[in-house]
C-alpha cells in the first residue's frame, strides 16, 4: 500500500530491502548484555515501603554488600533545568537517608553467581521508619499532603504557564465552550530485554568498559563519569545488542553507576540482570496525567481558544538527561495539536509523588494530549451535531509553514488528506448503516479518530528552548572509504531494533554508488564512534540520516575529483553508480575500489588538490519537522463483559521520504501495537501506601497477537524541505494516535448508553462500572 | 544450597556434562552453564515467552522447568535452526516478513512455531494465532510475526502435498 517515492529517481533510497541486523539475531547470534560472562553478580536489595527513613541495614556475617556509607564520594544525580521554576531534586544512587518509593535501591549484594547474590539480598534485613506517602498526582498538590523532598512545595517539581494575548476576550466570545476531563493511568514501556549492565574493570589501562541496555551510550559515559569523578576516558560504554528501548532506556540508570563504582573497587568485572519485576517496579513510568481542558468554538465549530490543565505524577525523582518537566512541558506546547488555533492557554505541572520515577516512554505526552484533545473534537462534534470527520476538517491547518500558538513551525504536511484517507478507508456512511443494524441487535460497534502532528528530527533549537542543563539536538558521523572501497560509517546515534543500520547503509549507497552490503555501520560504543546523542525522540533517520549524507558528499566529491584525473574527464561528468565512476554517456569507467586505493597509495597525483585518504565527517543539527497521521479504529464493546474487540485498524501517515518502506511499516505497526495495549490493557497499579500491585506480566499486560488487529497502512510522502533527506521521523506516531482512536470508538460504541469513557485503560472493569451507572438503557 | 547435581543436557544434538542447583532452572543451565546465550529471559515467570525452546519437540518455557527435569531428554534451541550460516525456511520468512526489530522476543517466536509446524502441520490461521499469543513481542505489532509463520505453514502445506 506503500506510494512510490515521488520524483526521487533513486537506487537505493526507497526500497525495501531486507535487514542486515537479521541473520544474527534470526540465529541466536545477537550479542545482549545479559549474554556477557562476569566474576561478580550484583543483586539489588530495593525498599519495600513507599516513604520512609532507613534505620539500620542488618548485613549476614561475611557477606558482601555495599550501601550508601559505602559510595558517599559518589555525587547523587541531580538533573538540570533552568525554567519554569524547576525544584532541582537529588537522587543518590543507593538511598542514603530516606527512601520514596517501592523498589527504591537500597543495597548492593555481590556473590559469584546470581543465585548466591540473591540469597544473600534475601538475608539483608533494612529497617526503615515508616512516613507518610503520597501516590496521586493531583492529591500531592493538596494542603497537608506529605512532601517528597522538602524543597519542592506542594511537590511541584516543575510548572509550566502559558497564555497567549486576547485568550480571556475568544474564550469569552465564543459560541459554546465545551470541557472534557481525561486520565491516563501509569504505564510502563516494557521492553522484552530488561535493563542489564556489565562493568569491567582493566588493571593494565585503569579503564572500566560499561556494556549496558541503553539508548545513549555517549550520555551514559559523560554522566556517570560526573558522578564518581573520573576523566571520561576512562570510561567506555557500550550499547550491544540492546532488546527495545521505547524510552525507558535512554535515561541514566543509577544502578549502572554503582556497576561502575563496583569495578573499580573490585577491580574485576559485575554484572546486574534486572528481572521483571525490578523492571516493572523500578525502572521507569510514564504517561501518568490528568488533563482537563476546556474548548471554545464558533458558530461554525471551528476551535477558537482552548485553555488546559496538565498534572503529571512524575513520580519520587528527576529522570536524567531530561527531566521529569519533559512530560508536563511536552504537553504544554503540543497540546494545541494539529488543529489551528490562536488563543491558548495552559498551566502544565509536574507533580512529585511516591511512586516509582517518570521517564520518557513513546510518544512522550502526546499519546496524553492527542487522548485528551480528540475527545474534546469528539465531544465537541456530538453537542454541535456534527460528525467527527467534519469538525476535524473544519479545525485541521492546511496552510504552511503554520506558526503554532505555542510558537512552533509546522512544515509542509497532509492533515486533512491523512484524516479523509483514513475515513474513505473505512466507509464511514456505510458503517453507520451497519452500526444502526448491529445495534438493534444490541450489538455495539464504534468508529473512532485521532489525528496528530509528531514532532520528529529535532536538534538544539527545539531542545533549547526546554532551558534543559543539557541541550541534545545534533548527530555527527565519520565516515570512511577504506582502500578496499568498503566503506565504515561511524555514528554517535545508538539504533535498538529501529533497522537504522540498514537504513543508513541505503542514504550512503545512494550517494557513493555502491551497494549497501559495502558499507558498514559501526554504533554504540564510545571507544568506535563520534560523540552523539543516541536514539530517541523520532530522530535518528533524520539527524544521523542527514549526517550521513552530508559526509557522504563530501567522499562523493573527493572521489568524483580522483576519478576525474584518472579518466581525463571533466568532474562534472562523473556519475558514481553500481560500483563505479563513470563518465557520463560514455563507457568509460572505473571501479570504486581504484579510486579508493589511489586516495590512499596515489594521493601525490592529487596533492594541494586533495587531502590523503577518503575519511569525512559530518554534523547535523536541524530545527525538526512534524510528520502527521490520522488514525481510525472501528470496535465492538460487549455490553455484558465490558471486553473491546478492535475491528479494524486504520493508519494514514505521512513522514515524508521513506527510506525503507518496510522498515518504515514496522515502526508504525509495532508504535501502534503499544497504543492499543496503553488503551485497553496496560496500568501500572499502587496501593493507598505505595504498594505496586502490577508486578508481573499477569497483571502488566502489553498486549498479544490476540488484541492486535491487521493494521492498515496508507502512506503520503510529502518532501519537505525541513530536512536534507526530505525524511521525517515516525518511531513515535503509532503510539500517539492509537489510544485516543480506540478510546473515541469505544464511545462512539457506548452513545446509545448516554456515557462516556474518559480513562485509559479501557479496561473492562471501567466499561462495566460506567454500563452499571448508566441513566439511560438503549433503545 | 550448595548441593549440586551432575546431569548432562543434550542441546541440539550436543552433550553438555555439568553441575546444577536443583533449584537451577533450564534456562539458566542452557545458557550460563552450556553457554547457549541465544535463549534469552525476559520474565523468568511463564508469561512472555522470549525463552522458549523445544524439549523432546514441545515448546516449553525453559524458565519454569528446572536444568535437573530436562536430563535424558531433546532439547532443541535457536542455535539449532539454521545450517552453518544458511538461515532455515522460518528464519528467512522473519527477515523477509520484516517479522522482528530488536530480535530479543525473536528465538522464543521461532522454536515456538517450529514446535507447532511440526506437531501441527495443518493448523488453521486462527489456531496459529491462538498459539503465537502464548509470546509477546514488544517492537513488531506481531503482524508480520504472523504473516511469517503462515508463509511457513502454507509452504508446509504445499510440499506435504506436492
Amino acid at each position: 500500500m506503500t506510494a512510490p517515492t515521488k520524483g526521487s529517481g533513486l537506487t537505493w533510497v526507497g526500497r525495501s530491502i531486507r535487514r542486515v541486523e537479521d541473520p544474527a539475531l534470526l540465529m541466536g547470534r545477537g550479542r545482549f548484555t545479559a549474554d556477557l560472562p562476569a566474576a561478580h553478580r550484583v543483586r539489588f536489595v530495593r525498599s519495600h515501603v513507599a516513604a520512609g527513613r532507613i534505620e539500620n541495614i542488618d548485613v549476614p556475617d561475611g557477606a558482601t554488600v555495599f550501601t550508601a556509607t559505602d559510595l558517599a564520594a559518589v555525587k547523587p544525580i541531580v538533573p538540570a533545568l533552568h525554567k519554569f521554576g524547576y525544584v532541582h531534586v537529588a537522587q543518590p544512587v543507593l538511598a542514603a537517608e530516606n527512601v520514596r518509593f517501592v523498589g527504591e535501591a537500597i543495597a548492593a549484594a555481590v556473590a559469584a553467581t546470581e543465585a548466591e547474590a540473591e540469597d544473600i539480598a534475601d538475608g539483608v534485613t533494612v529497617m526503615i521508619s515508616e512516613m507518610p506517602a503520597i501516590i496521586d498526582g493531583r492529591a500531592a498538590m493538596q494542603d497537608g499532603a506529605p512532601l517528597v523532598h522538602a524543597q519542592a512545595a506542594g511537590n511541584i517539581c516543575v510548572e509550566g504557564k502559558v497564555q497567549t494575548p486576547g485568550f480571556a476576550e475568544a474564550h469569552a466570545g465564543a459560541h459554546r465552550r465545551i470541557a472534557v476531563e481525561l486520565r491516563s493511568r501509569r504505564q510502563n514501556a516494557t521492553p522484552l530485554e530488561a535493563r542489564a549492565g556489565h562493568a569491567t574493570y582493566d588493571p593494565i589501562s585503569e579503564r572500566v568498559t560499561l556494556t549496558c541496555a541503553t539508548q545513549m551510550p555517549h550520555l551514559m559515559r559523560t554522566a556517570i563519569a560526573d558522578l564518581l569523578g573520573m576523566p571520561e576516558s576512562d570510561l567506555r560504554v557500550i550499547a550491544p545488542d540492546v532488546g527495545g528501548g521505547f524510552g525507558q532506556k535512554m535515561s541514566l540508570v543509577p544502578e549502572y553507576v554503582v556497576l561502575v563504582w563496583l569495578a573499580r573497587k573490585l577491580r574485576s568485572s559485575v554484572a546486574w540482570t534486572e528481572d521483571r519485576r525490578e523492571n516493572l517496579m523500578a525502572s521507569f513510568h510514564s504517561r501518568d496525567q490528568h488533563i482537563r481542558l476546556e474548548g471554545a468554538f464558533d458558530a461554525d465549530a471551528k476551535l477558537v481558544a482552548l485553555s488546559a490543565e496538565v498534572v503529571a505524577n512524575v513520580g519520587a525523582y528527576s529522570c536524567y538527561p531530561t527531566t521529569c518537566a519533559v512530560e508536563p512541558l511536552m504537553a504544554m506546547a503540543e497540546l494545541p495539536g494539529p488543529y489551528d488555533l490562536r488563543a491558548y492557554a495552559c498551566l502544565a505541572r509536574g507533580v512529585l509523588t511516591n511512586t516509582c520515577p517518570m521517564a520518557p516512554y513513546r510518544g512522550v505526552s502526546r499519546p496524553v494530549i492527542t487522548l485528551a484533545l480528540e475527545r474534546l473534537m469528539d465531544a465537541a462534534a456530538a453537542q454541535l451535531g456534527l460528525d467527527p470527520v467534519d469538525i476535524r476538517r473544519r479545525n485541521l491547518i492546511e496552510k504552511f509553514p503554520y506558526t503554532s500558538a505555542t510558537g512552533l513551525v509546522f512544515d509542509e504536511g497532509t492533515y486533512r488528506q491523512t484524516l479523509e484517507m483514513a475515513s474513505n478507508a473505512l466507509d464511514v456512511p456505510a458503517f453507520r448503516k451497519r452500526q444502526a443494524q448491529a445495534r438493534s441487535e444490541r450489538r455495539y460497534l464504534g468508529i473512532g479518530f485521532a489525528a496528530f502532528s509528531e514532532r520528529t528530527g529535532y536538534g538544539t533549537p527545539a531542545f533549547a528552548a526546554r532551558g534543559m542543563g543539557v541541550t541534545p539536538g545534533w548527530e555527527t558521523v565519520e565516515l570512511t572509504m577504506d582502500p578496499s572501497g568498503y566503506v565504515e560509517l561511524r555514528i554517535g546515534a545508538s539504533p535498538h531494533g529501529q533497522g537504522l543500520r540498514t537504513t543508513l547503509a541505503q542514504l550512503v549507497a545512494e550517494e557513493l554508488g555502491i551497494a549497501p552490503e559495502r558499507i558498514k555501520v559501526v554504533h554504540g560504543d564510545t571507544d568506535r564512534t563520534p560523540y552523539g546523542w543516541g536514539t530517541f525522540a523520532s530522530r535518528s533517520l533524520v539527524i544521523a540520516g542527514g549526517a550521513s549524507v552530508m559526509a557522504s558528499r563530501k567522499v562523493q566529491a573527493k572521489l568524483k575529483t580522483i576519478a576525474s584525473r584518472l579518466l581525463e574527464a571533466a568532474s562534472d561528468d562523473i556519475v558514481l553508480e553500481n560500483g563505479a565512476a563513470r563518465v557520463a554517456g560514455t563507457d568509460r569507467a572505473l571501479p570504486i575500489e581504484t579510486l579508493a586505493r589511489a586516495a590512499y597509495h596515489q594521493s601525490h597525483l592529487f596533492k594541494g588538490e586533495l587531502d590523503a585518504g577518503l575519511s569525512e565527517s559530518a554534523t547535523y543539527d536541524p530545527a525538526g519537522t512534524f510528520s502527521n497521521a490520522c488514525h481510525a479504529a472501528i470496535v465492538e464493546v460487549d455490553a455484558e463483559t465490558g471486553g473491546v474487540t478492535i475491528e479494524r485498524f486504520v493508519v494514514a501517515e505521512d513522514a515524508g521520504r521513506l527510506v525503507n518502506p518496510m522498515i518504515a511499516d514496522g515502526q508504525v505497526m509495532g508504535g501502534a501495537a503499544q497504543g492499543i495495549g496503553n488503551a485497553l490493557l496496560e496500568e501500572i497499579v499502587y496501593d493507598d501506601t505505595g504498594n505496586m500491585l502490577t508486578a508481573t506480566l499477569a497483571d502488566f499486560l502489553p498486549p498479544t497477537c490476540r488484541e492486535i488487529p491487521r493494521i492498515e497502512l496508507f502512506h503520503l510522502e510529502t518532501l519537505s524541505d525541513a530536512t536534507l533527506t526530505h525524511s521525517k521521523g515516525l518511531g513515535e506516531g503509532g503510539a500517539i494516535g492509537a489510544p485516543a482512536a480506540v478510546l473515541n470508538a469505544i464511545n462512539d460504541a457506548l452513545t446509545p448508553f448516554g456515557i462516556s469513557i474518559n480513562e485509559i485503560p479501557a479496561t473492562p472493569q471501567r466499561i462495566r462500572a460506567a454500563l452499571r451507572q448508566a441513566e439511560k438503557s438503549p433503545a | 544450597m550448595s548441593k549440586r547435581n551432575e546431569i548432562t543436557l543434550t542441546i541440539n544434538g550436543r552433550r553438555h556434562a555439568i553441575r546444577v542447583e536443583p533449584r537451577r532452572t533450564l534456562v539458566d543451565a542452557i545458557r550460563e552453564d552450556c553457554g547457549q546465550t541465544g535463549t534469552h529471559i525476559g520474565c523468568e515467570h511463564g508469561v512472555c515467552g522470549a525463552c522458549t525452546v523445544l524439549v523432546d519437540g514441545a515448546p516449553v518455557r525453559s524458565c519454569l522447568m528446572f536444568a535437573v527435569q530436562a536430563e535424558g531428554k531433546e532439547i532443541r534451541t535457536v542455535e539449532g535452526l539454521a545450517k552453518g550460516d544458511e538461515l532455515n525456511t522460518l528464519q528467512r520468512a522473519f527477515m523477509d516478513n520484516h517479522g522482528l526489530q530488536c530480535g530479543f522476543c525473536t528465538p522464543g517466536f521461532l522454536m515456538l512455531i517450529t514446535g507447532v509446524l511440526e506437531r501441527e502441520p495443518d493448523i488453521s490461521d486462527e489456531e496459529l494465532i491462538d498459539v503465537l499469543s502464548s509470546n509477546l513481542c514488544r517492537c513488531t505489532g506481531y503482524q508480520n510475526i504472523v504473516k511469517a509463520a503462515r508463509a511457513v505453514a502454507g509452504e508446509m502445506r504445499q510440499q506435504r502435498t506436492a
